[in-house]
């Protein structure tokens, strides 16, 4: 083929797909290191072409990738057969042509080959004509084990950093209730499988290392603090504070601490006690009768968000992680109930969604830290129990939407939502911390 | 015992018959039959009577014997009704409406007719509201219940609570209706539900 034909092609092509004419000027913003210098903005993602993968599991690779970017709302892959065509051709030849990808107006180009357990990431800046990042990434396991989806998709978050300033949320995982079991799916929506052995079980909580999780199960003296190590399935329950009600359990951000609610009689209080749930527990809220449960940390560690209706109805509450300097977060009266709840901080420590009722059905919401400035996420069907993963951009929670419950994922930036599990029932998603740390 | 001396009782019986055989009986004219003993027909009345008022008492006293367990068993029945007959709550609610302490007033009463018995309070909410919360909040309905029974006299040991808040519903519809329903403490008898008595 010759190089006008098959530039009219891509032209073509270009047109076919839609693919906006992207600002120049901010392609050729080009920055020190691996970062190609594209920043995100509202409306506008870079668009980046994926090479079929040569080597073992390599059409597998390529899709989870393409599928990793387009899940993380940050990447528009640019597909299609010709563009896959053109792209086979000049990873064969080992020949990456600038001109075609930056007329599809592509930013990047991915290029990947599998040795053995290894794969050769090159990641090509089509303004600057040159390679932006070169790495080796090793992968686990054989092809499309689930050790060695998560490997991918670690990668792909890497590859997103490279890209974009921003690590991807591919390999992560979410915990949600179904039936009488907790559960956890890759954020992909693959790999689930049941983590908890058959009981009444409600909310899942995720140990920052992704190791351990906990959650509250009904046990003939109320509910128990149940903490499970996810490698061995060993588990054990809470005895900081025996019987009665113990529920909503969450690890601190270093590992070390554990807050869970804890009532008897007199209503139901924050209590803090080791990540191991064993010793003595330290007593956050004085709720006086009133319940305080679904506690948050801060980034930080130093503040705590979390459900309390001393006020006598459920509102979002923060205070330090000793109790102190409480604080109601949502004082305004906003929606037609007095009923706001579940609130999750968000990574950066700007935001903390939570759900409240608006119409006699929950929605989910972010407020702001800084000025409580309140922004409604969801609108359709009932939405509840909002969690947010790693990259603070993307929320999972439980919606009826399809007539069921079921966990979505929601972009909060561009609005676009998906659907993560498909069984009917799904509820209290918890997303892990990312698995890939660098 | 020799042969002969076992023979001999037979030798003598068969000498004594054959006496007997020779003195035949005077034959005699049959006697008048005998008109009707008052006395002793009286006597048979009244043997009968006797049998007769026997029969009744042990028929009454085992009629009352079976409505004394039947009356038992109603009591016995009613109590334990009374004592797990459920109660309900407004939205978002732990407070306790009237007929909610009416029920709870009769449960007291049984309680103290009956010391041996236990109960376990389940507090329960409808499906509105957080997961989380309503675990909370169908805890608080229980301790309310508690709170009534002890105040009221009820020891604390005898009255354990759980909260199954919106994990147990009995109404599944999406409406008041059912929420309605859904509100609500189950009291469950724990101990002492076979001796139960009725309240004095």
């Amino acid at each position: 083929m010759q190089l006008t034909q098959r530039l009219i092609t891509c032209a073509a092509l270009a047109a076919c797909l839609g693919v906006p004419a992207r600002a120049t000027a901010q392609q050729q913003d080009t920055t020190r290191g691996v970062r190609i210098g594209l920043t995100y903005q509202p409306g506008t993602k870079p668009g980046v072409v994926v090479f079929p993968v040569s080597g073992a599991g390599g059409d597998s690779l390529q899709a989870i990738v393409s599928r990793d970017f387009d899940y993380g709302d940050r990447i528009e892959v640019i597909g299609g057969d010709a563009v896959q065509e053109t792209a086979r051709q000049q990873a064969a030849k080992n020949a990456v042509d600038f001109t075609i990808w930056k007329s599809l107006s592509a930013a990047a180009v991915v290029q990947i080959s599998v040795t053995g357990s290894t794969a050769h990431v090159n990641v090509y800046d089509v303004s600057a004509k040159k390679v932006a990042a070169s790495h080796d990434v090793p992968l686990s396991g054989a092809p499309n084990t689930e050790d060695w989806r998560m490997s991918v998709h670690a990668m792909a978050d890497q590859i997103e950093r490279w890209i974009t300033g921003v690590r991807g949320i591919a390999a992560t995982r979410i915990l949600y209730v179904r039936g009488n079991r907790i559960y956890v799916i890759d954020a992909d929506g693959f790999g689930e499988h049941p983590v908890s052995e058959p009981g009444t079980v409600l909310a899942p909580a995720w140990s920052p290392d992704g190791r351990t999780i906990a959650y509250s199960e009904l046990v003939r003296t109320g509910w128990n603090v149940v903490i499970r190590d996810l490698a061995t399935g060993r588990e054990h329950s809470v005895t900081t504070t025996p019987g009665g009600l113990n529920i909503t359990p969450a690890f601190s951000p270093d590992g070390q601490w554990l807050c869970y609610a804890h009532g008897v009689e007199n209503g139901t209080d924050l209590y803090m006690a080791s990540a191991s749930g064993t010793g003595a527990a330290r007593r956050v809220t004085v709720g006086r009768g009133s319940d305080n449960v679904s506690p948050t940390f801060s980034p930080d560690g130093a503040r705590l968000a979390f459900t309390s209706g001393r006020a006598g109805h459920p509102e979002v509450y923060t205070s330090d992680v000793d109790g102190s300097n409480v604080a109601l977060l949502t004082p305004f009266n906003f929606g037609d109930q007095n009923y706001r709840s579940n609130p999750d901080w968000s990574p950066d420590g700007r935001l903390i969604a939570f759900q409240s009722q608006l119409d006699g059905r929950f929605q989910i919401m972010t407020i702001t830290l800084r000025d409580q400035t309140v922004k409604q996420l969801t609108s359709e069907g009932i939405n509840e129990d909002p969690t947010w993963a790693p990259d603070g951009r993307h929320l999972a929670f439980t919606s009826s939407r399809t007539g069921v419950k079921e966990i979505f994922v929601l972009d909060a930036e561009s609005g676009r939502a998906r659907q993560l599990t498909h069984d009917p029932g799904a509820r209290l998603a918890a997303w892990s911390h990312s698995t890939s740390a660098p | 015992m020799t042969g002969k001396t076992r023979l001999l009782p037979f030798l003598l019986l068969a000498v004594s018959a054959a006496v007997a055989c020779s003195h035949k009986p005077p034959v005699t004219q049959p006697a008048a039959t005998p008109g009707p003993n008052q006395d002793s027909i009286n006597a048979e009345n009244a043997r009968r009577d006797s049998i007769a008022r026997a029969d009744a008492a042990r028929r009454d006293s085992i009629a009352r014997a079976q409505a004394d367990a039947d009356k038992l068993r109603n009591a016995k029945d009613a109590a334990t009704k009374a004592l797990t007959q459920v109660i309900y709550f407004d939205f978002d609610s732990d407070a306790l409406k009237d007929d909610a302490r009416s029920s709870l007033d009769a449960k007291i009463t049984i309680l103290n007719a009956n010391p041996a018995v236990r109960l376990r309070v389940a507090g329960n909410t409808d499906e509105r509201g957080s997961d989380e919360y309503n675990l909370a909040l169908g805890q608080r309905r229980a301790a309310s219940a508690k709170r009534y029974l002890t105040d009221h006299g009820i020891a604390g040991d005898r009255i354990d609570i759980i909260s199954y808040g919106e994990e147990r519903p009995v109404a599944t519809g999406h409406d008041e209706s059912s929420w309605s329903q859904n509100r609500r403490d189950e009291f469950e008898i724990t101990a002492g539900a076979d001796q139960i008595k009725g309240a004095p």
